[in-house]
């Protein structure tokens, strides 16, 4: 046997890109899908081979960038957490109506239960949205082997694959055996220089054959083997579980002997025949699935006139969350095995700024600013500075999406709100602030806008930032007026300074910009210690 | 065989140190692994966590349940006590005893340590000062996995190859510090437990 890697699941599945002969990779940051793409970027195999690997602006232009690379004949790879597919979803949809030319596989990563989300979407729903297979792995080989089998089946079918994580097995390591690396694909163009016009014309004839290979797909499902169907004895009850969910059953059989039949998914669109078996064979049953209902809802139908079937819809398993081994222990009848309680003298113990961090001297001098006018005026976006929404410093009223403060603000000073004030940090600005500031601008609306420059994607690890060094050109490039773009030091001495730039722009009756630019202390201490590490090196 | 790890601290007081010291004496030892970790948010100065999983056959879920784990391992005493719903009866808490207080509303460290002296099945060590003694406060996480040695059903020898593994690139004075320190962590252990 060859020597196994300790992989995280997202590692599993960047080897498995590069195994399978990828030529490139594209990604916004997220958690938890950020390491897919960090470890194909610091591959020497796929330096080697010239992968392309690296961040995209967003979810959206990645998507697109794939898209292409698939078009002239390559194997591509994209990645990002569950929201991101919203970003990206209207080139994903209609990537399923062109069909692609090299294998491509999308990466989506759920985060059931939110440890660092706004949702907790379930990305099997866009799969069955857009009438592409999906793969759910249940451990981090079962990722690696499905990355190879996706790109055979993407390729076979001519189809984009997604395929779908959650947290748990992202962020867990465990032993992956590899397989033998493929050559990447030579530039082809497509042989049908139709396929990637979607003219109604077009879109329609495709639509019909993208309808007629639903058979297809759910054949492959049946005979790929990450199905699988195993007979109990006991025929009260019939299991179905999907991706991980299967190894919170089996963890609670430690002999692994399941007196009831189950049926364990991992491929998708599930074929009829096998629901249908274990359907028809079991009095009961019971359905286990990170994210929505969507199996179980798919069993019940929506009058759901037949057998019992419990789940997350009738309470058996809580309707939000991510599963654990405990939850699906009381769902089968056994006891729970908690152990003592937390003693209260535990308090808790909430992420917060970095002592030091550039955003933190931003929003004391904005509270000083905005103190005249009250709360309720500060629209805000994600990222480490969403930290600012609690104890000590209360900065901002709104975090939504990616992009919103600057949108929100503009929509609540049409309303006639003032000040307006948006504040979003740079990756989020180039991710998808841009537009909104396109907007703002074409109509003059009485916005300030505050950028927060740190220089990096603070937020997920420290991940490049699209425009460092340009964010002040790109926003006079967007029609924002030069004596309205300011740029200040985040540091206690420049308090004063910065409070009252922000106070007079306050005033101003059009868009103004504040770029606070100093570098994240993380990344600026990891740059440090690099720069030593090669010192050393010399 | 079967040991169920959860490692406890704070953001940035480098648990995974240990996860992976532990990680590489088990994979060597033949043993199967699962090792759950967290990232993100989490990392900011807020509780984080890992599950380690040890076994001599496959291993199922990547989570450990409730009331199965074998051994907290903390670098903090108030985070040892956050995990215990996790907690066997027969488990064992092996936690630092030096606080890490970046919140207003920290208890009183005697109040945490009334608790973590209430459970049997405890060692408590001030691996700061340990480690400090020995001239090198960075190896206090290599104390406390000294300190939980003994229950690892892993043998000492194994620790001790994966320390000389993993420090192998530093040079012999950061290996022999960082073996200093597992001795006097598993030493403290074995005169202490009951
Ligand atoms: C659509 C979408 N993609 C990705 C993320 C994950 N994410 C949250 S904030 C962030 C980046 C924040 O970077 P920046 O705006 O520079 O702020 P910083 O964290 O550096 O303060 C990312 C990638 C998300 N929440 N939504
Ligand atoms: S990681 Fe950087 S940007 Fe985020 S809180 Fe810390 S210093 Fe600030």
């Amino acid at each position: 046997m060859s020597q196994k890697l300790m992989l995280l699941g997202d590692e599993a599945i960047g080897r498995a890109a590069i195994d399978a002969g990828i030529s490139g990779i594209y990604a916004y940051p997220g958690t938890p899908s950020t390491e897919i793409t960090e470890y194909v970027m610091s591959s020497p195999e796929a330096k080697a081979g010239k992968v392309r690997a690296g961040w995209s602006a967003n979810e959206k232009t990645a998507m697109e960038s794939a898209l292409g690379m698939s078009y002239a004949g390559k194997r591509s790879m994209v990645c990002m957490k569950h929201v991101g597919m919203n970003v990206a979803a209207d080139a994903f949809i209609n990537s399923a109506i062109t069909g692609v030319n090299g294998g491509m596989i999308i990466v989506a990563a759920d985060d059931p239960s939110m440890h660092s989300s706004q949702n907790e979407q379930d990305s099997r729903v866009y799969g069955k949205f857009a009438l592409l297979p999906v793969l759910e792995p249940t451990n981090q080989q079962e990722a690696y082997n499905m990355v190879h089998y996706g790109f055979d089946l993407s390729e076979k079918l001519r189809l984009p694959v997604l395929m779908r994580i959650t947290t748990r097995i992202a962020h867990s390591r465990a032993g992956v055996e590899r397989k033998e690396m493929r050559q990447q694909n030579e530039l082809q163009l497509p042989k049908d220089k139709m396929q990637f016009i979607l003219l109604p014309a077009v879109a329609r004839r495709q639509y019909k054959t993208l309808l007629a290979k639903q058979t297809e797909l759910e054949k492959e499902a049946s005979q790929a083997g990450f199905n699988q169907y195993t007979e109990g004895k006991d025929k009260k009850l019939g299991v179905i579980t999907t991706g991980i969910a299967y190894n919170y059953l089996i963890e609670n059989y430690p002999d692994r002997n399941i007196p009831y039949s189950v049926l364990k998914i991992g491929q998708y669109p599930i074929p009829e025949s096998m629901l249908r078996k274990i359907y028809d064979t079991c009095d009961e049953l019971l359905v286990l699935e990170d994210g929505y209902p969507v199996v179980e809802e798919m069993l019940k139908g929506s009058l759901n006139l037949g057998k019992p079937i419990h789940g997350r819809l009738d309470g058996s398993v809580p309707r939000d969350g991510e599963l654990n081994p405990n939850l699906v222990a009381v769902a089968l009848g056994m006891e729970d095995t908690r152990g003592k309680e937390i003693p209260a003298v535990v308090a808790g113990r909430p992420p917060a700024l970095c002592k030091g961090c550039p955003h933190i001297f931003s929003f004391t001098a904005l509270n000083e600013a905005v103190a005249q006018w009250g709360k309720g005026r500060v629209f805000s976006d994600i990222g480490c500075y969403t930290l600012s929404a609690l104890d000590p410093l209360h900065a901002i009223d709104t975090t939504v999406d990616m992009g919103a403060s600057i949108t929100m603000a503009k929509g609540a000073a049409d309303a006639g709100l003032f000040p307006s004030i948006a504040v979003i940090g740079d990756s989020t600005f180039t991710h998808s602030g841009i537009t909104g500031l396109i907007d703002c601008v074409r109509e003059k609306s009485p916005v300030t806008i505050i950028i927060l420059d740190n220089e990096t994607t603070g937020m997920t690890g420290g991940q490049d930032s699209a425009a460092t060094g340009r964010i002040e050109q790109i926003c006079e490039g967007a029609g924002v007026e030069k004596d309205h773009i300011f740029i200040v030091n985040p540091s206690p001495k420049y308090n004063d300074e910065n409070r009252d730039i922000i106070k007079k722009e306050l005033e101003y009756k059009g868009v103004s910009v504040i770029i606070p630019r100093r570098e994240c202390i993380q990344t600026a201490l990891r740059g440090i210690k690099e720069r030593k590490k090669q010192e050393q090196n010399k | 065989m079967k040991k169920d790890i959860i490692l406890a601290g704070v953001g940035g007081q480098g648990i995974l140190s240990i996860a992976t010291t532990i990680g590489m004496a088990a994979l060597d030892a033949g043993l199967f692994l699962k090792q759950s970790e967290i990232h993100g948010m989490s990392q900011r100065g807020g509780d984080v966590s890992s599950n380690l999983r040890i076994a001599d056959r496959d291993i199922a879920s990547d989570l450990i349940p409730f009331g199965k784990a074998d051994i907290i391992i903390s670098v903090e005493p108030m985070e040892s006590l956050r995990y215990l719903p996790y907690l066997s009866k027969e488990g064992w808490i092996v936690t630092n005893t030096k606080p890490f207080i970046n919140i207003p509303n920290y208890p009183q460290l005697d109040e945490v340590m009334k608790e973590v002296n209430a459970y049997e099945n405890h060692i408590a060590i001030d691996a700061d000062e340990i480690a400090k003694e020995l001239g090198s406060p960075k190896s206090a996480n290599m104390v406390i996995l000294g300190a939980a040695a003994p229950f690892l059903g892993i043998e000492y020898s194994a620790l001790q190859q994966a320390i000389k593994k993993i420090f192998g690139k530093k040079g012999d004075e950061v290996i022999q510090t960082n073996l200093d320190a597992l001795q006097r962590g598993y030493d403290f252990a074995m005169a202490n437990k009951k």
